[in-house]
């Protein structure tokens, strides 16, 4: 029972921040130049990762549905079939779950230490809103960064999926590529695009929230980075969920 | 410690009957103060006692339950966030721990609080000169390029003032400005305060449990137990004290 509030009170303080957010993100003074160095580290430093992990999700998919499609004599399907699954579903949720270990984690770790060693506290005194130039600089570059990390991710898996492709059954670049555009349209990538903003903006509050309001000092980071990777790769899942059910309302009209 | 102090202004900090709790635990109760202008006054005082929470409600990162807390003639529970904001460019503060942005370098620090108070130095007035100005009435012009990971504590503590000293302030409050630096080192940073009063007039607030840093550098000296003053009076009167806990600071 004790735990059941403490996990409610969270959620209304979790809320509650990112309603602060809401409320300071439109006023000056901007942060400008602190969002674009968090823009260059979300997005630069995380690319190589991304991009490792979306090709071996594509060579690793393509690899394990092939011969169960080659035994249905169903292998023509795979490019729609793969272009679909990876657009839809699998690179936007994968991708950020790996966002949420990296940049989640990162982000958390960075202001617990902050508030623990009094940095915080120091900006607050030197006449900084430390808010808007930690918090909002942080979560809008989150917001921004990683649907394009996301998009970034869908190409190059689906770049490892026509290399399989290619290796294994003579099927071009071109040919590959033609066929899963022509069975993915624009009702597909929008929910998906969509979806990825709130997976962004997730992480990047969630990692904020738990790093501004960490406590117990220098073991409270460690935590802190800990249940900002938990809580926000919790969060992906039950995002995606009620973006699938919202789009599938669409689908059916 | 022979510099002038201003007793015919306001002074620069006026507490009265100050209260402030933690839940059950009554940090301050009934704590009282006067700052003049051009005074450094040392508070000593056990572990716990409240110290550096007087010092954060007077800068106003701590809300104060209730009293009288009055800075540069300002009250501070009273102050919008823009004015506090104001208030805040007159009030320098020390950080325990120096609290160093330790993603940014020596010059990025002290340039952090230009950013956003360029009207208090005037509009003609050159962020470069004034950070190498302030790194060399601390004596480390050197380290203007690096990083704070690789300073000393006496370097990070040097830098803090640095940075404390960029925005002109006419209060600093030092939170235990020696802690945790060798007696050599404590003891050029005592000088390095008095050094700075002397330069900017400021007046001093200095939370501390070293004895000499207190000897060095203050006026008066206040022993905060158990949520009051205790007890007030120059170093040398206190010293000689048999008043059970103020002898306790002593030997």
């Amino acid at each position: 029972m004790k735990k059941l509030s403490k996990f409610f009170l969270m959620v209304g303080q979790m809320s509650r921040f990112a309603g602060r957010y809401f409320k300071e993100v439109l006023f000056p003074p901007y942060e400008f130049q602190e969002l674009l160095k968090q823009c260059y580290f979300i997005g630069n430093k995380s690319f190589n990762l991304v991009a490792i992990t979306g090709l071996i999700m594509g060579i690793v998919i393509t690899l394990q549905t092939r011969p169960t499609l080659v035994e249905f004599g169903a292998v023509s399907w795979m490019p729609s079939m793969i272009g679909v699954a990876i657009v839809r579903e699998i690179g936007p949720v994968i991708t950020a779950l790996i966002c949420a270990g990296k940049i989640g984690s990162g982000i958390g770790a960075e202001l617990a230490s902050m508030k623990v060693t009094e940095q915080i506290d120091a900006m607050e005194v030197s006449g900084t809103n430390p808010f808007k130039y930690l918090v909002i600089t942080r979560v809008t570059a989150t917001t921004v960064m990683i649907p394009i990390l996301i998009l970034i991710a869908d190409l190059i898996s689906l770049c490892g999926s026509a290399l399989v492709e290619m290796l294994k059954g003579g099927v071009t670049f071109q040919l590959y590529f033609s066929l899963v555009f022509e069975y993915l349209h624009f009702g597909d990538l929008i929910p998906s695009f969509i979806k990825s903003f709130f997976f962004g903006f997730a992480i990047g509050i969630v990692g904020c929230y738990m790093g501004y309001t960490s406590t117990k000092g220098t073991e409270g980071v460690g935590r802190t980075a800990n249940e900002a990777v938990v809580i926000s790769s919790m969060l992906v899942f039950i995002i995606d969920f009620i973006a699938v059910l919202v789009s599938d309302i669409f689908y059916e009209l | 410690m022979s510099y002038p102090i201003d007793y015919t202004n306001q002074p620069v900090i006026e507490i009265e009957d100050l209260y402030k709790s933690f839940g059950d635990n009554h940090v301050l109760k009934g704590f009282n103060l006067k700052v003049w202008p051009g005074e450094n006054v040392a508070i000593m005082g056990k572990s716990g006692s409240g110290k550096s929470v007087l010092i954060k409600c007077i800068i106003g990162l701590v809300n104060i339950d209730r009293g009288s807390l009055k800075v540069l003639n300002q009250s501070v529970p009273d102050l919008s966030q823009k004015d506090l904001d104001s208030l805040r460019c007159d009030v320098g503060f020390q950080f325990q721990g120096s609290a160093l942005y330790d993603s940014m370098t020596v010059r990025e620090n002290l340039e952090f609080p230009l950013r956003r108070h360029p009207s208090k130095l005037g509009t003609d007035y050159n962020p470069e000169h004034l950070i190498q100005e302030a790194l060399e009435d601390v004596g480390l012009l050197h380290a203007i390029d690096m990083m704070p990971s690789e300073l000393s504590g006496g370097m990070k503590k040097r830098i803090a003032l640095a940075r404390t000293l960029i925005l002109r302030p006419k209060i600093i409050l030092y939170d235990e400005p020696t802690s945790g630096l060798d007696p050599v080192t404590g003891k050029e940073i005592s000088m390095l305060i008095n050094e700075i009063q002397k330069r900017y007039h400021t007046a001093s607030l200095i939370i501390t449990h070293d004895l000499s840093c207190a000897k060095v550098t203050s006026n008066r000296m206040i022993i905060l137990h158990e949520g009051k003053n205790y007890v007030e009076s120059t170093y040398d009167k206190l010293s000689v004290s048999e008043d059970p806990p103020v002898r306790a600071f002593f030997t």
